[in-house]
């Protein structure tokens, strides 16, 4: 490949010489150089995927390790051949956290980097906004979110979610230890949209089912920075606070939250780790989460039992055993989320390869051999878990843990299985046209 | 929680609130006195005065009261520099017009916002307390920290007076606030007081930043909140008052802590503005003040 | 007809046209963002006959956008309207919202009025997140399928397809200039330009400059409020971003940089503005700086925008 800048000159030259290439030289390439290896078998365009960031607003720390997460799984699949023969390119647009901007990227994906298919939304309101364009634009989107909007059909075809498990999902599965380990008596703490919501109406449906209540429900808006007059509404009766919150201002809330219990009786606290993802729990004034519970996906302190899996994840993505940056040990991660966002591109390129995807004319092609998907077996590809995909409901199921927190790290007391967090599907997005 | 407890939990949080509130409305009301400008840069002073404070404090590990008093001292200065060049760069131009002015702000808002976008980065940063203890009563905890922020804003509000009722400086601004010409023909360099009064301004803003920043955490747009508070306050207690400000200041700053109790706290800031705006249609010179209208 | 009208003339119905047949030759992104722009472009409009002609600095304009994207959006999402109706309705609603902040407020003037109208946009703002159960708040409404298609003169109009949208905003954004150019040159633009001049005098004159002003006002916030309705129904979405202090400062934006008191400067200046945002979200998170270095470059040294400076110095036929 002495004279390759000449053959870049050329286009057609390129094309030939290419073939060429796929025909004879394969053998002896390959073990060098296997992106040399796809760019010979396929076409001369790389398979773009649209990323939409969370890289300012109150999803910025989420989106600082999206991206990381998705920048290392692109590297790894190219360096492994690509799809299809063809190498993966990243293309990132901020949605500033705001479901108008989101749906401006969404557009920008589809008529300007013409890419093929987008991917990567958290925030539960981005994806909700964005969502109705993409399905015009008809451009598939695999959101890595965690809400319910996705399983609960009010979204469309284009729209799936199989790299991590939603929120009702999860409270289904959680929802038994609770009850029986913690109490029965609830006082919800979360943020007032969408997502939260999704944690006020399943939550308190599943707490039922097992015999409980919830006793009050405290809404916080999202953009809140002052927490501490939100605290006397807490029923003295209750036994269990359930927090979860997102933004800005999460630390100021759990530490206000020690403040006004101060060394009192207080009832007993589980808490989605959302409320301290992106913060070190060996912070000042945090000393009083000891003992209290959280929900995990996916362990951010490497455990005893840790798989070889999460240990190639962690290497790969540059993530150390308590779960901080290998650069910074005070930059952490959303190592609870992000690992979504590996699955989904591993999804993505399996699909891919299902129905041999070469171009946008693929796309309804590529929308159905998702939904033919049914299980993602543990694996190197899918580090947090086995998971099981419901092609009706373009939803994945898969474990959770619950973790206790003692000197200043998480370690796991109980792990649900996929069947624990299993509900009646309520929809059918294969019915739909495409 | 009982009815006693729960006002007493308000209150503390309201005098918080209305302390960091009173510094910040205190800068913002002394530009309007004397330059008759509104400032609506002025929550992103106050934005960059906690982030100066972060970095400083950042820069000092494990030394969070060294670092605390460092960003007290230097966070002020650097801020109110900044504030005095923009003054003497942008405003002096367009002859500190009030329409212009307020484009011209609203500008640098963005200009200042942004730029700590790009400096400081998208995330929220918790700084350190210099000192840290837990107070216990019997119904709920407080924290130590929070209750003696109550006590420096009110040192610092001191010192402020003193500088405005007993210094030379004070005496320009007094003069140039009653009548601008007189003060120039009497020799006094009303364009430098201009500048130095808008940098005063920025600096209390700054100032309160400081204070708060220990108990919430610092984010690059946190500077809008305190805006709106301070053209509430400023607004309700008269025009370029200072005791008006003062007043409303702890009246405003007790009633959002107590009524945010009692209602969600959206409903409150919304009852709140649409107050402003009433005041100023029925009672354009302030609920408090005497002084001529916008 | 006067050689200057003349001229105005062709060089308003050339910008029409050339918008007319830009999608010709346009790539799709290019399309969309301009059917973005041509809905901004009334709302800034709009907001340019209250500030350009009548001299009224408003803070607070989101307020009559986010008053026509919820009345229109609200009944489609709601109740089920149809698509043509919701517009109307919210046209009307804009109108009378527009009357009713513009008989308090306008009992104020100056600085007072730019913080009276930004307190009420911040009161609504605050208004659509509290309301969450109607509003949908931050998250938004997305508005339902059947909305996204409507039956007007025999005809089934598709509102997914990307060139009906260019070509609606272009007929809204044509009937909004052609309307504004009828104005400006009638008496009624002259009062506003009396009242903008010099109230007083316009007022010893014998005229009610109260009336003129709320004239101004009303059709300002129905034009802003027609954009906002056209901006949720094309795009099937709304939300509370639309309320946000940022669309009022847009709406001043796009005027003062095209040029205030003049027809097509806040065309010129959304067009401007949108295609410089737009460069600088590709390059930096921050892009905002641009809105900002451009505010104050503008105030400073081209107080009359791109348009005003031309006709100031070279083409005084310019409306």
């Amino acid at each position: 490949m002495s004279d390759n800048t000449d053959i870049l000159a050329d286009k057609d030259k390129r094309k030939s010489l290419r073939k060429l290439a796929g025909a004879a030289g394969i053998a002896m390439t390959a073990p060098f150089s296997p992106v040399l290896m796809g760019h010979a078998l396929g076409s001369d365009r790389p398979i773009k995927v649209g990323m939409q960031l969370h890289r300012t607003g109150i999803g910025a720390s989420y989106g600082r390790w999206y991206e990381r997460t998705a920048v290392a799984t692109v590297k790894l699949i190219n360096e492994e051949g690509g799809i299809n023969g063809r190498p993966v390119e990243l293309v990132i647009e901020d949605d500033g956290t705001d479901p108008k901007r989101g749906a401006e990227a969404i557009e920008k994906f589809a008529t300007w980097h013409k890419t093929d298919v987008a991917y990567g939304t958290l925030f539960s309101h981005v994806v909700i906004g964005s969502s109705p364009r993409a399905g015009e634009l008809k451009l598939p989107y695999y959101v890595v979110s965690e809400g319910y909007h996705v399983a609960s059909g009010s979204l469309n075809r284009y729209v799936f979610q199989p790299g991590i498990t939603d929120v009702r999902s999860q409270m289904v599965s959680m929802a038994p230890w609770i009850a029986a380990n913690l109490g029965k008596k609830v006082t919800m703490i979360f943020p007032d949209y969408a997502f939260g919501h999704d944690h006020r109406d399943y939550f308190s449906a599943a707490i039922a089912e097992q015999g409980g209540e919830v006793l009050e429900m405290i809404p916080i808006p999202p953009t809140e920075s002052s927490f501490t007059r939100y605290f006397p509404k807490i029923p003295r009766q209750t036994e269990v606070l359930y927090h979860v919150l997102v933004g800005p201002g999460v630390l100021t809330f759990v530490k206000e939250m020690g403040q006004f219990f101060g060394t009192r009786d207080r009832p007993r606290i589980f808490g989605y780790i959302d409320s301290l993802e992106a913060v070190d729990f060996a912070t000042p004034q945090l000393e009083f989460l000891q003992g209290t519970h959280f929900w995990e996906a996916f362990p951010r302190y490497a455990q005893p039992d840790q798989t070889q899996h999460d240990q190639y994840f962690r290497g790969q993505v540059g993530v150390d055993n308590n779960g901080a940056s290998v650069n910074d040990p005070r930059d952490i991660s959303t190592y609870s989320h992000m690992f979504g966002c590996w699955e989904t591109l591993f999804i993505i390129k399996q699909a891919m390869e299902i129905c041999g995807y070469s171009g946008p004319e693929d796309r309804q092609a590529l929308i159905e051999a998702t939904e033919s998907l049914t299980e993602f077996p543990e694996s190197r590809n899918h580090p947090q878990g086995g998971k099981t995909f419901n092609g009706k409901i373009h939803q994945c199921f898969g474990i959770q843990h619950i973790s206790r927190v003692e000197d200043s790290r998480l370690n796991v007391v109980h792990t649900t299985s996929i069947e624990d967090g299993l509900y009646e599907p309520e929809a059918d997005y294969t019915q739909m046209a495409l | 929680m009982d009815l006693g407890p729960f006002l007493f939990l308000a209150s503390l949080e309201g005098l918080v609130q209305a302390a960091v509130l009173s510094l910040s409305a205190l800068g913002l009301c002394l530009v309007f006195g004397v330059l008759r400008v509104v400032n609506v840069a002025h929550g992103e002073f106050y934005m960059a005065g906690a982030v100066i404070a972060w970095a400083i404090s950042h820069a000092l590990p494990g030394q969070p009261l060294l670092g605390f008093l460092a960003a007290l001292f230097l966070a002020p200065l650097l801020v109110g520099l900044a504030a005095f060049i923009a003054d003497r760069a942008i405003l002096r131009k367009i002859n500190h017009n009030p329409e212009a002015t307020i484009v011209a702000t609203i500008g640098m808002l963005y200009v200042i916002q942004q730029s700590a976008l790009i400096g400081f980065g998208p995330d929220a940063r918790p700084m350190e307390p210099p000192f840290y203890f837990h107070v216990n009563f019997p119904w709920f905890g407080y924290s130590g920290y929070k209750l003696s922020v109550i006590l420096m804003a009110a040192a610092l509000l001191l010192f402020v007076w003193y500088v405005i009722s007993r210094t030379r400086l004070g005496l320009f601004m007094r003069a140039t606030q009653l009548d601008r010409e007189m003060a120039q023909v009497s020799g006094i360099p009303v364009g430098w007081v201009y500048g130095l009064v808008f940098a005063a301004g920025a600096m209390l803003a700054a100032l309160g930043a400081v204070l708060i920043a220990p108990i919430r955490q610092v984010h690059y747009l946190m500077g809008l909140d305190p805006l709106l508070m301070s053209f509430i306050v400023v607004i309700i207690g008269g025009l370029g008052s200072i005791r008006g400000a003062l007043l409303a200041a702890l009246v405003i700053g007790m009633c959002d802590g107590i009524v945010s109790m009692f209602f969600s706290p959206t409903l409150a800031k919304m009852i709140s503005t649409l107050l402003v705006a009433l005041v100023l249609i029925l009672r354009p010179e302030g609920l408090f003040g005497q002084r001529k209208p916008l | 007809m006067t050689g200057s009208g003349k001229r105005s003339l062709t060089l308003h119905i050339g910008v029409l046209v050339l918008l007319f047949l830009l999608p010709f030759i346009l790539p799709d992104y290019h399309q969309l963002v301009i059917t973005r722009i041509m809905i901004l472009a009334i709302f800034a409009l709009g907001y340019n006959i209250l500030f350009g002609y009548a001299g009224l600095l408003s803070l607070g304009h989101a307020m009559f956008f986010a008053c026509g994207l919820y009345a229109a959006g609200l009944p489609v999402y709601h109740l089920g309207w149809e698509v043509p109706l919701a517009f109307l309705f919210a046209i009307v609603i804009s109108a009378l919202a527009a009357a009713l902040i513009g008989a308090i407020a306008l009992r104020t003037q100056g600085v007072a009025f730019m913080i009276v109208t930004l307190m009420f946009a911040q009161a609504v703002y605050l208004g659509t997140l509290y309301f969450s159960d109607v509003t949908g708040a931050d998250e938004g409404l997305v508005l339902p399928e059947h909305a996204r298609s409507f039956d007007a003169l025999g005809m089934r109009v598709d509102l997914t397809s990307p060139e009906v949208r260019y070509y609606i905003a272009l007929a809204l954004l044509s009937a909004a200039v052609l309307m504004v150019c009828r104005w400006v040159n009638g008496g009624l633009g002259r009062e506003w330009v009396a009242v903008r001049e010099n109230e007083s005098r316009t007022r010893m004159l014998g005229y009610n400059t109260f009336l003129i002003k709320l004239k101004a006002m009303v059709i300002s916030g129905t034009f802003s409020g027609g954009a906002g309705a056209a901006y949720g129904l094309l795009f099937a979405y709304v939300g509370s971003t639309f309320a946000s202090i940022q669309y009022s400062i847009d709406a001043l934006l796009f005027t003062l940089l095209g040029g205030a008191g003049t027809v097509l400067g806040p065309i010129l200046g959304s067009f401007i503005m949108f295609y410089l945002v737009d460069f600088f979200s590709g390059h930096t998170t921050a892009y905002l700086l641009a809105t900002g270095v451009v505010l104050i470059l503008l105030i400073m040294y081209f107080p009359l925008g791109v348009l005003g400076t031309l006709r100031k110095k070279w083409l005084p036929w310019l409306p």
